[in-house]
This record gives structure tokens, sequence and C-alpha cells, in this order.
């Protein structure tokens, strides 16, 4: 058989989040927490932010889930670390419009292995998964402004 | 039974998926339905249309006819005394609401206890629930064997004469055991309790005969069936629901009305306000034909030696964790060690093999496996033997996809 349509869904560097994913752990208790679950599949997920004068300075996620949800947290906390909480939340928007099919302009954000989950978008079923931890950034940062 | 041609008769799973004919192997979820109950359905809207119970005219007529026809044939096919405990809902989760909104709510009080197990739906968990918080009863769990099955000498201890509802599901859509209701029933019954069925996967799969459960109610829908969605029924013991208030209140229901008060309708129509589900019944109603054609018998004995061939063919897979008793129903949920069951899921789609993968609304069941999801492959009539052996290649393939990842 041959993997042409399962590998743009799972590329090689999604595969490789999942495997080592970065950021997983906590952060102290001074950080801002935010719990979301996927209520169709029943996977959990926990983002830790520390946000700091408009910044995200620390980012790390915790929980049980797919290759597709851990692997995009893993790296949407790569993503936002270090950035303005401002272009995190475009990130966000991009990110969205991407599992929606659409082409996307970064202007200028460092999207990095983001890109990678696009073929998620084809793949409806588990566009959730994909979106998750993004919702959940989102919520915490919303929360926080 | 020949399981080959059965299948010729559902023309859905004549088809591709991702470029591979399609396994369907999710029909604890829901069945697909066979072309005389696509007829039945298609016949109704184009030929007899019409409100039951109202009109003079000819096409009134014949719906009420066909409409109160498949309440007949829900009384013959579950062995029900009468036509009037057969009451038309709009499936497994509204009967048994129905049960908790109206007896729970007005027979049970502070002291009282509702007994459940933890391997039930969520639809037989939260009604149950609302009930407890309502009215101040206590909820309260049998537990669980190490194999997913329940033993009497619990149910003996759990129930105490300060029960007065039992409510357990015929056969678990994650485990697949099959419990012993008429059992149950009758202990319940000893401690002057009433007892509950949820039978959403007993009626597609056995023989099913409430006089011979002795069950208060028994709740099913006929989507899982072969019938279409959006239909179900609730059966109760005549004098209990006699003397149940109704639920929904409106038209359909109503005898007399007044300005300041309003009687009923007698049995089974206090409980269907509104316009009923007119085609949703007949299509029930050709469902059942189509099943007791072939003979349920037939069916659970298919079913049996189908899930004793798949068990056989899953065990042959390393890593593969499979949940739930021996004997047991035509359904086997399972994980692949260390593969998400969404992936799972996702690579078996992409070999045209539908399974289910999530909680399966158990979310409780979930947690005493110790498990966040599982994936499910559910068997019916028209599956095979074939579909078994996709299912296990599929299996392989997803471990040799994901198995460089780990």
């Amino acid at each position: 058989m041959s993997f042409n349509n399962l590998d743009t869904l799972y590329r090689q560097v999604i595969m490789d989040h999942y495997k080592n994913p970065r950021n997983r752990g906590s952060l102290d208790d001074e950080s801002l927490t935010i719990d979301m679950n996927n209520p169709t599949c029943g996977d959990r997920i926990q983002i830790h932010l520390q946000i700091e004068d408009g910044k995200v300075e620390d980012a790390k996620f915790e929980g049980e889930g797919c290759s597709i949800s851990l692997s995009s947290a893993s790296m949407m906390t790569q993503a936002i670390k270090g950035q303005p909480v401002e272009d995190a939340l475009k990130m966000s928007k991009l990110f969205s419009d991407m599992m929606l099919g659409e082409e996307i302009d970064p202007e200028g954000l460092e999207l990095g292995d983001i890109e990678a989950l696009q073929g998620v978008a084809k793949f409806p079923a588990r566009i959730k998964c994909a979106t998750l931890a993004w919702k959940a950034m989102e919520k915490g940062v919303n929360h926080e402004q | 039974m020949d399981a080959k041609s059965i299948r010729q008769l559902f023309p859905i799973l004549d088809q591709e998926v991702n470029g591979n004919p399609l396994v369907y192997l999710d029909s604890s979820a829901t069945s697909q339905k066979p072309l005389s109950v696509i007829q039945a359905l298609n016949d109704y809207y184009k030929f007899d249309n019409s409100n039951v119970h109202r009109g003079v005219h000819t096409l009134g007529t014949r719906a009420t006819d066909k409409y109160e026809g498949a309440r007949e044939k829900v009384r013959r096919f579950i062995n029900a005394k009468s036509e009037k405990q057969v009451i038309f809902t709009r499936g497994t989760t509204t009967a048994i609401n129905t049960v908790a909104h109206s007896y729970g709510r007005s027979n049970l009080s502070e002291g009282d206890e509702i007994v459940i197990t933890p391997m039930e739906h969520h639809s037989n968990i939260i009604p149950w629930q609302q009930v407890a918080k309502v009215t101040g009863a206590t909820l309260k769990y049998i537990p669980l064997q190490a194999d997913g099955t329940i033993s009497l000498d619990d149910v003996r201890e759990t129930i105490t004469d300060k029960t007065k509802m039992v409510a357990m599901m015929h056969v678990s859509n994650v485990l697949g055991t099959i419990n012993p209701v008429k059992e149950v029933a009758a202990i319940a019954h000893e401690q002057g309790a009433v007892m509950l069925v949820d039978g959403a996967q007993g009626v597609p799969h056995m023989k099913v005969d409430v006089q011979d459960l002795d069950c208060d109610f028994y709740a099913f829908s006929a989507h899982k069936m072969c019938g279409p969605t959006g239909i179900g029924v609730l059966y109760g013991k005549r004098e209990l629901l006699e003397a149940m208030e109704p639920v929904e209140f409106g038209g359909e229901m109503i005898d007399f009305v007044h300005l300041y008060e309003s009687t009923w309708k007698e049995l089974p129509w206090k409980f269907e306000g509104g316009t009923p589900i007119i085609a949703g019944a007949i299509g029930l109603g050709a469902a059942i034909d189509f099943l007791t054609e072939i003979g349920l018998d037939e069916i659970e004995e298919h079913e049996s030696k189908l899930v004793e061939y798949a068990l056989k063919q899953l065990r042959t897979i390393d890593g593969i964790d499979i949940y739930g008793p021996e004997k047991r129903a035509g359904l086997i949920t399972f994980n692949l060690d260390s593969v998400h069951p969404h992936d799972t899921a996702t690579v078996l789609d992409a070999e045209g093999i539908a399974v289910r993968a999530g909680h399966h609304c158990a979310q409780p069941l979930m947690k005493w496996l110790d498990v966040t999801a599982t994936a499910r492959a559910s068997f019916y009539l028209y599956n095979t033997e074939e579909d078994v052996d996709r299912l296990v290649a599929g299996l392989n393939k997803t471990k040799e996809y994901f198995g460089d990842v780990f």
C-alpha cells in the first residue's frame, strides 16, 4: 500500500514533535493555566503561559491526546514563546485559516514547523485535534487582556 | 444466514472509500439501512404523507394505519402484552429521560436510592444524576468485575430496600458485556424497586421478550436496528405508564382542553405530544419486518461466530489491548499499544475501514479502564470474516506506519 494520502497528514516533522514534544511540562504557580478538552474524544490538554508586559515569556503544555493534537501543542508553544501576545493571536488566526484550507500570508511572522500541519485541512475529522492547543492559548490570552 | 447476500440488500455498502471497498464496522454507533427500509420511507412520503389521528380524508387514514401498524409490529417484536405499552419517542435517550422525568421525579425522594452501573452510556447516567439532584435521592453504582461484567452478588449487595429505581444497559456499547437484566430485575422487584433496561445495543442483536425479562421499562432506538434515525421506543408496564404524567404537553396528547386545565388521551398517545415521528415509525416497522424475516436468532449466532473469529484474529497483533469479557456481543473495543485511537481510526479510514474512536459516550467507563479513548469495531448482520481480515490487515498497517515513531 502507498501511504501517500496519509503522508499529507502525518508529515515527518509532525511525528518528530509527537515523539519528542517541545515545551512539555508545567510552569510555576504564578503562570496562567488553561484546561481544554475535545468533547468528541475525551482528549485533554493543559496550556501554561507566562505573560509579562504583553509578551509570552514562556509556554508549556501537558495532556493526553493523539499525534495531531500533541504535535500541534508542541509546535504552538514553540512558535509563540518570546513573541508579543498580539503576534501569538495573529498566528492563531493564521492557523485557523490554514485549517480551513485557505492560502495564508504570514506577513513576516515566523510560523516555523506549524506549516507542516497544513495537510490536516484535508482530514475534516481531525481539524479539532489540531486547533485544540491554539484555542486554549487564545482563551488564556484573552482572559489575561 | 448468508451475510454476503444480505450485504447486497444494503446499497450504501457497495461503494469505495478512499479508493478501497468500504468496510463498515461502526454499527453500534448506527447501523446501515436496507433498501426495504429506505423504500418504506420513500413510499410514505411519495404516496401516503399526511398527519395522523385527525384527518377524515383518505391519506390521513392511510398514514394513521401505517403509523399504528408500526406500533403493533413493535409490540409483537418485543412481545409486549398490549400496543398501549409501546410509546414512540425520539430515541433511547428520550425514552430514558421520559421515565426519569416523569416516574423518577414523582416517585423518588430523599433517602431513596437509584442504582446503576459504571458501564452505562451517558444517556443512562445523566438523567439519574438529575433525578438525584432534584429529589435528594442517592445515586449508587454496582461495581464492575475485572473483566467488565457485574456479579449478581454485587447486585444483591447494592440494591437495598431503599432502592426505588434500577437502570442498566442490556448490552455494553464498549465492553460488549451482556448483562443479566432478567436476574437483576428479579432482585430489584424483591426489594420493591422498578427496573429500566437501556436496550439500545440489545434489541438490534438478540431476541428480546419484555414479558420474559419482566423489566418495568425497556428503551431502544430504531437507527441501530436497520431503521431510521429520530425514532425509538419506550416500553413500560401498563400500571406504571397509566400512573405517570406526560412530559410533553400540546397537540395530539390531549383529551379535553379547557381554559385552565386539560385531560390527557389514553396510553400510549398521552406520551406522544405534537405531530409524531410518522415516517420514522413506519421505517422502524419496515426494519422489524426485515430483521424478523432473517431471524434474530440467526443474527445473534452470526455475530457470535464473527466476534469469536475477530477476537482470535485480533489477538495475533502484537501490542493490542482488548477490553471486555470473553463472552460478548458483536463488538470489540481495543487500543493499539502507543498509537492513539484517533490515529488508528484515521489510518483505517484511509484503507476504507470505518471504526469508532473516542470515549463512546461512556466517560466513567473510560476512567475505569484507565484510558482516555479507545477504538471500537462493531459488527452486524452484513459483516463478514473478510471484513475482519481487512481490519486486521489495516491494524497491521497502522502499526507499520506508526512503528518507526516509537
